[in-house]
Order: structure tokens, then C-alpha cells, then sequence
């Protein structure tokens, strides 16, 4: 059953428009990645999904119904959050209250501090800490902790890769199908292409505003995704 | 021992310094907002509170209880219509915001109350003082009261922030409205809130600068003035450094009148411009404020 529907999707900044047409689906449980370039309009997909950019026009539905006119406080309590890119750590809050500020306008669920520390181990040592001394990968730790904090049906994953060592990286994927089997779909919008293909069950790539391909990972062809990813003959 | 004498009086008219200035330590703290008609809404509750006090005949302190559910309300009210307007702008809207309220309630002060100053008289209680150490050291109870009533204001205020629910919503919204939006926080009612809060503090420091002293309808634009040095010399945003700044502008003021009474302002200035030149974020102020 669909869960996330965004239809014809156009949206940006001001006079600057991001996004083209753009739509996806996604079904409830389910994981899907939006792979693209630098500047490809990944994250101000997600913006709009959240409702932090304004949309220009077409439609985004969860459940079946539209979430447009809402404001993102509001759509979070209707289940959407979203991780956002660069991890946007309050600096002034401690560990402990980074996830309880991510809990304000909780959903009800099983998601709280003590799972959220089981789900994420590296937190456990630092609950009383400021945020900002934690390391770029606990920091990351804790924007998905914090947003998990929400019980949210939709998980909003941008970007969590980037600037962290493999070896960090891995550490954080492995707690997405911990997350996916407690209920919560996700969108997962990466650069590391092969990370997003292998979490992800269905794929969008993304190129100057577009969408240039979707699949199952599986069935896509690294030609076709080179294609669609930097823009070699994606419109022929 | 007169010095002495100076730096205990300007321990207590720090409190009041600090209490004027709480209001614009949290509406910039929180809403990134410089309200530079801050003093004005100081004057004009003082204006308000001697208008109740002598169509009632009830004492100033009463008029407290009054007055300050007003002036929330007030701040309520001017959030909604002018500062939502001005938030998360360019900062020369919000100057021209601020400055034209500024101008608008000294001329509303003017065209009500006329330009002759008034007070609010509390009595007997305004000459009491106590002796600290013989006739050398003497503290008056009415300026001890007021210190006490910024501490415990400021105790208030620092833990609704560092202890609440709300208080944290706050300190997100500071460090970024965007993300806070996200966690589910409307930063609409946090901004409401807070400037109702900017407002309460500074009317309750009008309403007791008016027991102290006289005040008329253009003296909120120097009142401003102090607010600003006392949150600049304690940090921008830091609730305890605003009380450290008052005191310490306080101290340099009486210090200064203590040498030569025409240099009561003037030390007071040159200390605020040292400690901008020394360490412009302030003394609790943040390093990346630089």
C-alpha cells in the first residue's frame, strides 16, 4: 500500500525552481534511495516532502492525503521527519536533550531515548555531553536518533554519509533495517551510490531538477545508471 | 570606605540594568530580533502603572499585578502584527520596525501624558536603608528589593529555559529555526512567547526605574542604551551575563560619579567600550558571535 505519493512535483527557491516534474512513490515499510549528483535537487525533494520549501506546484500525499497546506511542525505530527543534510546538531543542547527536542511533538510509538541509545550505541557515553563536541559520525548518530525520537512513519534520510569515514558509515546503515523493522519507511538520499542501492528496495536518479531513472536497484545496469546519473544521453 | 559605598550602589542599580536588559538579552537571543524600541515599551509601562495608581489610589507595587499581564499581552499583539513580520529578514527591516515603534510610543506617551515627568511614589519605603557598616556603607531597601526581584527574575528565567520543555524549544529555535521546525517546535508560538516575555521583564523594570526616579515620555531611547551596554558587556543571549554586564555598568557608573559627579555616564561608556574593544562577544558571550 502506498504510504509517501509526491505528484508532478515542482519546486525552489525564490525565482530559482529546483525541481521538474518531479514524482515517487513509496510503500509502507519500504526503503527507497534517491541517488544524483551535487546539485541534482536530492535534498530540496526532501524539503518539500518535509515542507521546509515551498512548492510551486503538484501534490504530496501520505496516506492519500494531501500534506501541501501544512507546515512542517505539522507534518511531522502526521509522521513525517526528516533528517536533514549536514546533520543540524542544536549546539546548545546536550545529547540527551538534542532527542528529547526531537520527541516535542512525538507521535505515539516505540521509539524513546532508551531505544533510541540501543538502535545507536555511541550515544551512550555522551547522553549528558553539549552535541557540539561529539564526533562527525555520533553527531550523524544522533540527527537519526533525534528524528526517530518523533515515531515517524516516514524517515527522511539526507545525505548521511557525507564527510564520514567508511567505516562510520557502515556503522549508521546498519541501523536502518533496525528502524525499517519497527514500521518506519524510508527515503534515503545519498551521493554513495552503491550504499544507497544496497539499503534501498526501489531507486530514483535524479538530474538537473528530474528524475532520469527508477527501478530495483537490481535490475538497473551500472551503464544505465551512469547514464542517468551525470547525464550521458539521460534524455535521448 | 565611599568607595565601597559606590560599588554596593552600583551592585544594585546593576540589578535594575540587568532587569531592563533581560527583555532584549532573550527577544535577541531567541528571535535574532534588536528591538530598538525596548526603552520606550519600559517608559510607557511606568506611564500606564502611574495611570492606575492615581485613578485607584492603589500603591505601584500593586499596580505590578496589573501592568504586566498587559504588557504580555502587548507584546503578544505586537509580535503577531509588526515583529513576525520582521523575524528572519534582512536586520534593516527590523531597524525600521523597531525605530518607527520607538518613535510611535514616545509620541503617544507625549500627545497622552505631556512632556512633564512623573513618578510613582511608594512612600516612606523609599527612604528606608539599612546601615552595613556604620553611616559609611548604606543600602536602601527599596534599591535591595529591586536587586532581589532581578535575581530571583533571572533564576525564573534561566530555569523555564535550561529545565522545561518549552525552555528547550527555545534554545533550538536560538540555534536554528529551520531544524526546530522539523522537530515538530512552531516557532511562531515560541516567538510570541519569548517577546511576551522581552515585554513583561522590561515593563517590570520601567515600573521600577518610575518608583526610583522620575521618567517622562522621551527617556526610553537612553534607557535602551543601557540595556544594550549591560547585554554587550555580558554576552548577547546569556541570561547570567546580562545580570554580570548590569553590574558591572552599575559599579562603573557610581565608580565614575564617585570621582566627579558629571562622570557618572561617561565611565560607564568607556568601560562598555573596553570590554567591546577586549572581547567584543561579550564576557559569557559565545566565540563564534565574532
Amino acid at each position: 500500500m502506498t504510504l509517501l505519493e509526491v505528484k508532478n512535483l515542482d519546486a525552489g527557491y525564490g525565482q530559482f525552481q529546483a525541481l521538474f516534474d518531479v514524482s515517487l512513490n513509496l510503500k509502507e515499510g519500504e526503503a527507497i534511495s534517491v541517488i544524483g549528483a551535487n546539485g541534482a535537487g536530492k535534498s530540496t525533494l526532501l524539503k518539500a516532502i518535509a515542507g521546509t520549501v515551498n512548492m510551486n506546484s503538484g501534490d504530496v500525499l501520505l496516506n492519500g492525503k494531501s500534506i501541501c497546506d501544512m507546515q512542517p511542525h505539522e507534518r511531522l505530527l502526521q509522521g513525517i521527519a526528516l533528517v536533514p543534510e549536514g546533520r543540524r546538531i542544536f549546539r546548545s543542547l546536550t545529547v540527551r536533550e538534542n532527542l528529547l527536542i526531537g520527541g516535542y511533538s512525538s507521535r505515539s510509538g516505540s521509539w524513546n531515548v532508551a531505544s533510541i541509545l540501543e538502535a545507536f550505541p555511541i550515544l551512550e557515553n555522551f547522553i549528558g555531553r553539549d552535541a557540539d563536541r561529539l564526533s562527525g559520525g555520533e553527531q550523524q548518530a544522533l540527527a537519526i536518533g533525534r528524528a526517530l525520537m518523533s515515531n515517524p512513519r516516514v524517515l527522511l534520510l539526507d545525505e548521511v554519509s557525507l564527510g564520514l569515514a567508511p567505516i562510520v558509515v557502515k556503522q549508521l546503515y546498519a541501523a536502518l533495517p533496525i528502524i525499517r523493522n519497527k514500521g518506519c519507511a524510508l527515503v534515503i538520499v545519498e551521493q554513495d551510490t552503491n550504499q544507497a542501492l544496497a539499503a534501498s528496495d526501489h531507486t530514483y536518479c535524479m538530474l538537473e531538477g528530474r528524475i532520469s531513472l527508477e527501478g530495483k536497484p537490481s535490475e538497473l545496469t551500472r551503464e544505465q545508471i551512469s547514464q542517468a546519473y551525470f547525464g550521458l544521453g539521460a534524455h535521448a | 570606605m565611599n568607595w565601597i559605598n559606590a560599588i554596593v550602589q552600583g551592585i544594585l542599580v546593576g540589578g535594575l540594568y540587568a532587569m531592563y536588559a533581560t527583555g532584549l538579552s532573550v527577544s535577541f537571543g531567541v528571535m535574532r530580533l534588536v528591538n530598538l524600541a525596548h526603552g520606550d515599551l519600559a517608559v510607557g509601562s511606568a506611564f500606564l502603572a502611574s495611570t492606575f495608581c492615581l485613578s485607584t489610589g492603589l500603591s505601584p507595587f500593586l499596580s505590578v499585578f496589573i501592568i504586566l499581564p498587559v504588557a504580555a499581552l502587548f507584546g503578544v499583539g505586537l509580535q503577531f502584527l509588526v515583529f513576525s513580520r520582521v523575524v528572519g529578514v534582512e536586520p534593516a527591516y527590523q531597524i525600521v520596525a523597531t525605530f518607527g515603534l520607538s518613535i510611535a510610543i514616545q509620541n503617544v506617551l507625549l500627545q497622552r501624558y505631556s512632556a512633564t515627568p512623573r513618578a510613582l511614589s511608594i512612600g516612606d519605603f523609599g527612604n528606608r536603608s539599612l546601615k552595613i557598616i556604620g553611616d559609611q556603607v548604606v543600602v536602601g531597601w527599596f534599591p535591595l528589593a529591586r536587586f532581589l526581584v532581578a535575581v530571583i527574575m533571572l533564576i525564573a528565567l534561566s530555569l523555564f529555559i535550561g529545565r522545561t520543555r518549552l525552555g528547550r524549544a527555545f534554545r533550538a529555535t536560538s540555534d536554528d529555526p529551520e531544524t526546530a521546525q522539523l522537530m515538530g517546535i512552531n516557532i511562531r508560538i515560541v516567538y510570541v512567547i519569548a517577546f511576551a516575555i522581552a515585554v513583561t521583564t522590561v515593563a517590570l523594570a520601567g515600573i521600577f526605574n518610575g518608583m526610583q526616579t522620575q521618567f517622562s515620555a522621551s527617556d526610553g531611547p537612553a534607557l535602551l542604551i543601557y540595556a544594550f551596554e549591560a547585554v554587550i558587556i555580558g554576552g548577547l543571549g546569556s541570561l547570567w551575563g546580562t545580570l554580570c554586564g548590569g553590574i558591572i555598568l552599575g559599579v562603573a557608573q557610581t565608580i565614575g560619579a564617585e570621582m566627579d559627579p558629571g562622570w557618572k555616564q561617561l565611565v560607564g561608556h568607556l568601560v562598555f567600550l573596553a570590554v567591546l574593544l577586549v572581547r567584543p562577544t561579550g564576557i559569557f558571550g559565545r566565540e563564534e558571535l565574532k
